[in-house]
């Protein structure tokens, strides 16, 4: 390589190795807030790393998987209300395990069901019953990376039914 | 070691191989896409979740993987024409850009329209979606530059050292599922090990993923053939080729 070429490949890769090294540590002291949600220990214990906890009546989002039983429906609205657990493999709710509980009315995703991740997005209150809840005014559906066909999906014990909603349900909002 | 790429340096040889290319990229490209895209829309089992709603993937996850593809090849050619000064590496730059473009384009789009119905929402502002909202403003920012300068080898140069900074987002769209929290799942095909889906499933995905991949080979050729022959239009060899198109 002649000297040319070798100051122009020194020049170019140093500017690689600045430009690589800068954005690391813009995205290393930023990566508290890109996180797009908290998870209930998060909430209830603060970050792994700061410590940093959200305080009551901040808006956040919450992100974390339905535990099964806590669904609970009124039958004459759309109020629901179900408790969040940690994402975490495997797959396993303790009664133990840091949760809160999200209260919601509205029309939930179809993915909506219990043992799948959830982010919603509301506000931090304090409830008497329940202690750490969320008032959420949104709540989506997180699905994971995995896709299968619903007959081996059934043989591996996994199904998934979409709510209904009654008439009454879907009507109560109008009034 | 590299004596052999040296005769493609030379924009007449490298017009006659891409001449001699295309055909066979065209071929295989038409077969690849219309046996995928049938198998994956029509005949592929659809998710025990998502229902129908997950085809969609087929479409979402090549045009996503070749968005990043495309923009990692046109960073070596950014690479290899400042540090070489190849003028062909900035032609196959300036033909790649819009490509990737409409791949980031199609990606997001698609991405959108599959977040509706399954998410709830058109749009979050998480790291993955908002990484690739980035790199469609990159390769933007690259096009304006290869269109900004009369001077063609400046364009280049200009366009070159944006995308050399933008290759550091690359990496950051790749590992943004598993470095932070989001909404959008971590990634199904390329996970280490085994793939996290069904292998009725995987094959029509295999299919359409290289047959996007060939359909851009194809695109890009075409692009490359025109750049080619736009910068060297006072050569005495495009003036002959023009010539003998006309009088046939």
């Amino acid at each position: 390589m002649n000297p040319r070429r070798k100051k122009r490949l020194a020049i170019v890769g140093s500017i690689l190795i600045g430009i690589g090294v800068v954005s690391g540590l813009v995205l290393y002291a930023l990566s508290q807030n890109i996180d797009l949600f908290f998870t209930p220990s998060e909430i209830t214990q603060g970050k792994k790393d700061t410590g940093l906890k959200p305080s009551i009546g901040q808006r956040i989002r919450i992100g974390g998987l339905v535990v099964p039983g806590s669904v609970k429906r009124d039958p004459e609205n759309l109020k629901v209300s179900f408790k969040l657990s940690d994402m975490a493999m495997p797959i396993v709710f303790n009664d133990d395990d840091p949760m809160i509980t999200v209260y919601y009315e509205g029309i939930l995703p179809d993915l909506f069901r219990e043992g799948q991740g959830i982010v919603a997005n509301g506000t931090l209150t304090e409830h008497p019953p329940t202690g750490l809840s969320i008032e959420a005014s949104e709540v989506l559906a997180k699905h994971d990376e995995n896709y299968m066909p619903a007959e081996l999906a059934e043989a591996a014990g996994q199904k998934h039914d979409k709510a209904t909603y009654s008439d009454k349900q879907l009507n109560s909002k109008d009034n | 070691m590299w004596k052999w790429l040296h005769p493609y340096a030379n924009p007449e040889v490298s017009y006659h191989f891409t001449n001699k290319l295309l055909p066979w990229l065209s071929a295989l490209a038409a077969i690849f896409l219309s046996i995928g895209l049938v198998w994956a829309l029509l005949f592929a089992p659809a998710d025990y979740q998502q229902g129908h709603s997950f085809r969609i993937f087929y479409i979402h996850v090549p045009a996503a993987s070749l968005s990043m593809g495309i923009y990692f090849a046109m960073a070596v050619a950014a690479f290899s024409s400042l540090v070489w000064q190849l003028k062909l590496a900035d032609a196959s730059a300036a033909a790649m850009a819009p490509v990737g473009a409409s791949f980031t384009a199609i990606a997001l789009i698609t991405g959108a329209a599959w977040g509706k119905p399954m998410w709830g929402t058109w749009w979050i502002w998480d790291a993955r979606l908002t990484s690739e909202l980035i790199l469609l403003f990159l390769y933007l920012g690259v096009i304006a530059l290869h269109n900004a300068f009369e001077d063609k080898n400046l364009a280049g140069k200009a366009a070159g050292i944006l995308t050399l900074v933008g290759v550091i987002n690359i990496p950051i769209i790749k590992y943004s599922v598993d470095w932070w929290n989001t909404l959008h799942q971590g990634s199904t095909v390329s996970k280490l090990g085994k793939p996290s889906m069904s292998l009725d499933m995987l094959w029509p995905f295999i299919f359409c993923f290289i047959g996007f991949s060939l359909l851009v080979g194809v695109i890009i050729c075409l692009r490359f053939r025109n750049e080619i022959l736009a910068r060297n239009s006072i050569r005495p060899w495009v003036r002959e080729l023009v010539k003998n198109n006309t009088s046939q």
